[in-house]
């Protein structure tokens, strides 16, 4: 069934709350108003307010009373309302959530979910198109994960509230009223989705094309852009930022020779240089060309009437092709 | 800049010349505190302090921040306490530690460079230490979050009902993410009780930079009850803490105590204190010392049946011994991790780029122990 991603998240959300009673939700206006984006729309009317909890403003609140309820046994959703405010809670997530398993040396592990939406393109006001994910994969002992359709949005966030590791869990806001097709039917065990791997979106010989979220519709337009003029590139959405399937890039590199690597984030300490410096460790002397970048610029979010440009986008995304095929 | 912070008087009911206010001992609703117990409590906790200082001069351990002066505060919290509550200290709770049953070898590690945590958190609910100020607030709102959901309040069960007991001292409480707890537990009235140790310096910042206004009376802003008690008056604080977390497990939600203590000792070993506090301050209150005030009822004849005699202090001396003997080779035989541990304990599911990073690390470690040999 063709679905937004949005749903498709408060499908899976309502799947996992079923599936498991010690599932709960918590985070700002996600009651009766559903979330700022409708994400837990009619969660809190049929869960109840126990379980589905519109928390006082402060987010370093929702991640601390979160790694609490774990502590406690409880496997908690924490819904950041914007990427950017994710920030007052950080504290939370990198002294203690991401550290707590090592400093109990394996004895507690907090099952923590922390969604947040994230990116820009939706024409926001400061604040609210931010790209944080480097900071989280920077940070050892988190994962984080972003799908970029609804059949990843809604299995991939079962697998991260089942996972006892806590998991940044991105959400692509731009995409979260984009339809795709969804098949619930197999919330138990016949999709594994694995969110450590990378998915191969579109196979291709002579260019792998990376990114994830929102961008990976853009990647995939310029595939179709390009095999017009008979190239065939390879399409990955890495899935996961941490840990990082430098193995199904690597391969596909080795097919293709060349490699360009798109990302919303800033371009210094992201995850594209992180992918960069893994594959020429790997398969340097199968690189026909530089590996390069297509990213946020090293600058604060712009005015979002900027925006168009800043981010990457087809054109710029065919721009850093060419530029790899002139080698 | 005007004293406000310590204007009001805490209750109290044992003074610090040892004399004891029998009708305000066993305030309603409460159990009395077992005077003898308190004192080899505090007398304990006291020697693990000062042989950890010991242990850290001989550069057995990198750092020890000492509980001098608080064992009062501590015994008496942790003295209110059952077996099924729960505890978020701060990283001074040595005697806190003690009371609830955690084996004072285990708090060494973490300052010995063995561990950063040191004991099982779920083995007896005592949490790890917490040394980012007031992040444990808000683990232990979460906590308490999961005790009404599990039905585990006000049942009237004895053995059921639990409470979060959680500890801060006067610099937390300028935290945000001490305030948003306060908020938290407020607006839910959760089973938590915030135990702030106002032991009057924040490394070198006095409590008057951190508040204008005594700290119990901040808890009037968020709509729960404030209660300063003598935090060297171990009885009153056993009472005002027995008082506060019986309210918390029986669904009257959250209390703030301000406990009036000091810290005699440095922040920590590494600290110089006479570069910012005058000794003569020092010296006001171990004049109010915990064990001397309590150690001269239970010498008086005040204390009738629970009067100590010399033989009594004699085993206590023996039992002081025996512990300092006991920590410090426990100390010496603290086992060194593994170098492959931080690798096995950073997630749950090992994943393949951190499995990598190991035997690259492991690979390096043999060939560096080959060299040495």
């Amino acid at each position: 069934m063709s679905t937004a991603l949005a749903h498709a998240l408060n499908r899976g959300l309502r799947d996992a709350m079923e599936a498991d009673e010690k599932v709960m939700l918590i985070g700002e206006d996600i009651g009766q108003l559903g979330g700022v984006f409708r994400v837990t729309e009619g969660l809190q009317q049929d869960f109840g307010d126990l379980r589905v909890v519109s928390s006082p403003l402060g987010e370093a609140g929702i991640v601390g009373a979160a790694i609490g309820l774990a502590m406690a046994g409880y496997r908690p959703v924490c819904e950041i309302q914007f990427d950017g405010f994710t920030f007052p809670a950080m504290n939370q997530i990198v002294t203690q959530l991401a550290k707590y398993r090592h400093r109990s040396e394996g004895k507690v592990s907090l099952p923590v979910v922390i969604r947040i939406p994230v990116g820009g393109g939706i024409g926001a006001i400061e604040h609210h198109s931010e790209s944080p994910e480097a900071y989280f994969a920077h940070t050892a002992g988190l994962r984080v994960v972003c799908p970029s359709n609804s059949q990843e949005a809604y299995d991939m966030l079962g697998e991260a509230i089942r996972s006892n590791d806590p998991v940044i869990f991105l959400e692509p806001k731009r995409s979260y009223w984009a339809k795709s097709e969804l098949r619930t039917e197999s919330s138990s065990a016949a999709i594994t989705a694995d969110f450590e791997r990378a998915r191969i979106v579109r196979p291709g010989t002579d260019l792998t094309l990376v990114t994830y979220g929102a961008l990976v519709p853009a990647a995939q337009q310029v595939a179709r852009t390009l095999e017009e003029e008979d190239r065939q590139i390879e399409v990955i959405d890495l899935r996961s930022l941490s840990p990082l399937d430098d193995k199904t890039v690597v391969d596909s590199v080795r097919r293709t020779g060349r490699l360009v690597v798109a990302h919303e984030a800033s371009q210094s300490g992201g995850i594209a240089g992180e992918l960069a410096a893994r594959v020429q460790e790997q398969a340097f002397y199968d690189l026909e060309a530089p590996i390069l970048r297509v990213t946020g610029y090293d600058t604060p979010y712009p005015a979002s009437r900027l925006e168009h440009d800043w981010l990457p986008n087809v054109d710029r995304m065919l721009d850093a092709c060419d530029r790899s095929f002139e080698h | 800049m005007s004293d406000t912070a310590v204007a009001t008087t805490p209750w109290s009911v044992l003074n610090a010349d040892g004399e004891l206010r029998h009708d305000r001992r066993v305030p309603d609703g409460t159990a009395a505190l077992r005077l003898r117990e308190a004192l080899r409590n505090m007398v304990l906790a006291r020697r693990i302090d000062t042989e950890a200082i010991a242990l850290q001069r001989q550069g057995e351990l990198g750092l020890w921040p000492s509980l001098l002066g608080q064992e009062g505060a501590q015994v008496g919290a942790g003295s209110a306490l059952r077996p099924q509550d729960v505890v978020f200290p701060t990283y001074r709770e040595h005697a806190v530690a003690w009371c609830f049953g955690v084996d004072p070898v285990q708090l060494l590690g973490l300052f010995r460079g063995t561990t950063m945590g040191g004991w099982d958190p779920r083995e007896r609910n005592f949490n790890l230490y917490t040394l980012v100020i007031a992040a444990q607030t808000l683990h232990a709102v979460g906590y308490a979050m999961g005790i009404v959901r599990d039905g585990d309040v006000g049942t009237g069960i004895p053995e059921r009902d639990r409470a979060v007991l959680v500890f801060l001292g006067d610099g937390a409480l300028s935290q945000g993410e001490a305030n948003e707890a306060l908020v938290w537990a407020a607006a839910q009235q959760l089973p938590v009780v915030f135990f702030c140790q106002n032991n009057q310096w924040a490394i070198s910042t006095p409590v008057q930079t951190q508040s204008r206004v005594p700290i119990f009376q901040r808890a009037t802003g968020f709509g729960i009850e404030g209660v300063q008690v003598d935090g060297n008056d171990v009885v009153a604080t056993h009472a005002v803490v027995e008082q506060a977390l019986t309210k918390a497990r029986a669904g009257g939600g959250p209390t703030l105590i301000e406990a009036v203590t000091y810290r005699r000792n440095p922040h920590t070993t590494s600290d110089d204190d006479l570069r910012y506090r005058d000794r003569a301050e020092n010296e006001l209150w171990e004049s109010r010392d915990p064990i001397d005030r309590l150690r001269v009822y239970l010498r008086s004849d005040e204390a009738g049946e629970e009067r100590i005699d010399d033989e009594f202090l004699a085993a206590l001396s023996q039992e002081e011994e025996d512990l300092a003997q006991r920590l410090r080779t426990g100390c010496r035989a603290l086992p060194v991790p593994d170098p492959a541990d931080p690798f096995v304990y950073t997630l749950e599911r090992m994943t393949r780029e951190l499995d990598e990073q190991r035997e690259a690390h492991l690979a390096f470690v043999a060939a560096e122990e080959g060299n040495a040999q």
